[in-house]
């Protein structure tokens, strides 16, 4: 204890957000042993992790670079398909699960940074309020455009098309691999809620270890004063970039996880369009802008919560905008920050601590003033 | 002669653009903020014309006049319960909170009138106009939108230049402190605009969805995002601007449906918002803003 008190901050913190992490897997892997854990918690497990990473590379653009991304479920989306893609692509060819699906990750994460680079170098040396909406737009394009994708592979090579199977003209013994609406089937499913909880546990690292060194501190030095920022010699839009296409990777790398837990790949609204992206943002709000450990916790609550308050479905979509719209006021109106001043938490739970005993002591000795 | 057609037909699509166009710019402008649930204002008054129409059965007119009270009431609610306690907060914090009111709006709407799209019939009762010996046809509300979009838009530039409220509204996009100073009334003109905006949003939503009659609780987002393009097309916070950027995405999205592929048609817009941010981030009339340190 006296050995963990001594190693700096960031570090003990690294290591009690490990430890508690492995503790949850082992607790995790004991209920499923002895049978306790039902089906639809066993089904949630993974799920869990995505949506945790999904979290916490959100809020490395939101809270640590102060942009608003709108289509992280954009990024999610072509690390789903190149994952997948590569998986069906090379499921002969390479017997190797882990080899094959290292390389799928690693595909997934660079494919879906390239296309957050290709974003950012346009829009993150600009001033103003574009990143959420490009984003936004291309969200949505990414998901049409997979939507009308045909890919197929025979002895030839690859063949694209934009209009259906048939124009791929595939060789005698090819396969069509990306289909259109009906996306990709029959990917191997390979994530495992080891695996899910690893690739967790390397983004979680990768993004503190990120904030945490001189980088981090440049990207946050930008968020809070651009000025001030670039007159000690910042680099904005480097280190704006290199926020963001970290975050977009990490979505990939979601992504990928994603597309090899389902047996059937598809891009619907319901798995990579707005609504999804506006679920992230939610974890990212609820956990707490700029806290990362809180983005996870928001992200199990929130996958939870809806699975055991079912009578609630309907109403999920319709708490989520208003949990947006309070917690920004509640975090940001000048009277509320007073407010909260006034009634710190301490403060409230001080008081009625001290109600109680005032109370107990009042029944003893008369007037306690 | 279809291309004549066609180029009327983004023309018309056009005006419509450039009407909620018109209610981004002036909000960013004035409130320095990006307001996303402006699209679905226009899905708003979509739906309030809807029910006007085939529940009462009464004339459209009053649906159309119904639609713009009852979204120029939304628009100043909005602005009073949601971005006025935010006026001074990171900009950050504003434009999460448009989201969380724009996804509202959506999923109230959808739990009102659920998730199946309803088929708009249009408000605009003109025949079509056959021209050139029946070669060129143009819709009875090609017809109606064009003009009625010049008349708002000049009547708009009018009231903005000649009128006292109208000087306030630019005197406080220029800058907010000093128009405090000269006695201007900064949250009554900002909640002006936002009744401005949203006016003309149930106008635009009107004439919209009279060309393009399916109606769910998502359709006012994607209008709302082209607007949006043809806004930073134009020139952020230039109403001129907006006009002009309206019209010419308007154009191109029509004329790259036509000749290159519908399908990605809404890539293209996409394609030309990037292209705009590359090479004049300021659009076509948009002032090149100094920052005070």
């Amino acid at each position: 204890m006296t050995r963990l008190k001594a190693l700096n901050k960031s570090t003990r913190n690294n290591i009690i957000v490990l430890g508690i992490i492995l503790v949850i897997y082992v607790i995790c892997r004991i209920l499923m042993a002895a049978g306790a854990m039902s089906n639809l918690m066993q089904g949630l497990l993974v799920p869990l992790c995505y949506y945790s990473i999904l979290a916490i590379s959100l809020n490395l653009t939101v809270g640590i670079l102060g942009e608003l991304s709108l289509g992280h479920a954009g990024f999610m989306c072509i690390g789903a398909f190149m994952g997948a893609f590569f998986t069906k692509c090379t499921e002969n060819s390479i017997s190797n699960v882990f080899i094959r699906y290292g390389i799928a990750m690693l595909l997934g994460a660079v494919c879906a940074a390239l296309f957050g680079g290709l974003i950012g170098v346009v829009v993150l040396r600009l001033r103003g309020d574009y990143l959420a909406i490009v984003t936004l737009a291309f969200g949505e394009i990414v998901k049409n455009i997979i939507n009308a994708l045909y890919v197929g592979i025979d002895n030839k090579g690859l063949h694209i098309s934009l209009q259906d199977a048939a124009a791929l003209k595939l060789a005698e013994g090819g396969e069509v691999i990306v289909n259109g609406a009906k996306g990709i089937t029959g990917t191997s499913r390979d994530t495992t809620f080891t695996v899910a909880i690893l690739m967790l546990i390397l983004v979680y690292f990768i993004i503190v270890n990120l904030i945490n060194s001189r980088s981090g501190r440049a990207i946050m030095a930008i968020r809070d004063n651009r000025i001030a920022a670039e007159s000690v010699g910042i680099d904005i839009t480097r280190f704006k970039l290199l926020a963001f296409t970290i975050s977009a990777a990490m979505a990939g790398i979601a992504g990928v996880l994603y597309s090899h837990n389902i047996s059937s790949l598809v891009a619907t609204p319901k798995n990579f369009g707005y609504n999804m992206s506006i679920m992230i943002l939610v974890f990212v709000v609820l956990g707490g802008v700029g806290n990362i450990r809180g983005s996870i916790v928001a992200a199990v609550i929130l996958t939870l919560l809806p699975e055991y308050l079912r009578f609630l479905a309907d109403y999920r979509m319709l708490i989520y905008a208003v949990v947006l719209i309070v917690m920004m006021i509640f975090n940001w109106n000048p009277a509320c920050i007073a407010w909260r001043k006034n009634h710190p938490i301490k403060g409230v739970l001080q008081s009625v601590i001290k109600k109680k005993e005032g109370s107990a002591s009042g029944k003893e000795g008369g007037k306690a003033s | 002669m279809s291309f004549i057609s066609y180029l009327i037909k983004g023309i018309s699509l056009g005006s419509v653009y450039s009407m909620i166009a018109l209610g981004y710019t002036m909000v960013y402008g004035i409130a320095k903020m990006l307001n996303f649930a402006h699209g679905d204002v226009i899905m708003v008054g979509g739906y309030i014309i809807f029910i006007v129409m085939s529940v009462s059965g009464l004339n459209p007119i009053v649906g159309v006049l119904l639609a713009i009270i009852l979204c120029t009431l939304l628009g100043i609610t909005i602005e009073r319960v949601a971005y006025k306690p935010l006026r001074k907060a990171s900009s950050l914090a504003v434009l999460i909170t448009a989201i969380g009111v724009s996804y509202l709006l959506q999923n109230v709407a959808l739990l009102i009138f659920g998730a199946d799209t309803k088929s708009f019939s249009s408000v605009i009762k003109l025949p079509a106009l056959k021209l050139a010996g029946g070669a060129l046809t143009i819709s009875g509300e090609t017809l109606v939108t064009i003009p009625l979009c010049l008349i708002i838009m000049v009547a708009l530039n009018i009231f903005i230049k000649k009128t006292k409220t109208g000087r306030s509204m630019i005197a406080v996009s220029e800058d907010k402190d000093a128009s405090v100073l000269m006695g201007i009334n900064v949250n009554k003109t900002i909640a002006i605009t936002f009744a401005i905006g949203s006016a003309l949003a149930a106008v635009a939503s009107a004439l919209l969805f009279s060309s393009y009659p399916s109606l769910s609780s998502t359709s006012g987002a994607m209008p709302g995002i082209k607007a949006f393009v043809a806004a930073v097309f134009g020139g952020i916070g230039s109403i001129p601007g907006a006009m002009i950027g309206g019209i010419l995405l308007g154009v191109i999205q029509i004329l790259s449906s036509a000749y290159i592929s519908s399908q990605l048609s809404d890539a293209i817009v996409f394609f030309i918002l990037i292209l705009v941010l590359l090479v004049k981030p300021t659009g076509i009339l948009g002032k090149v803003m100094h920052e005070k340190v």
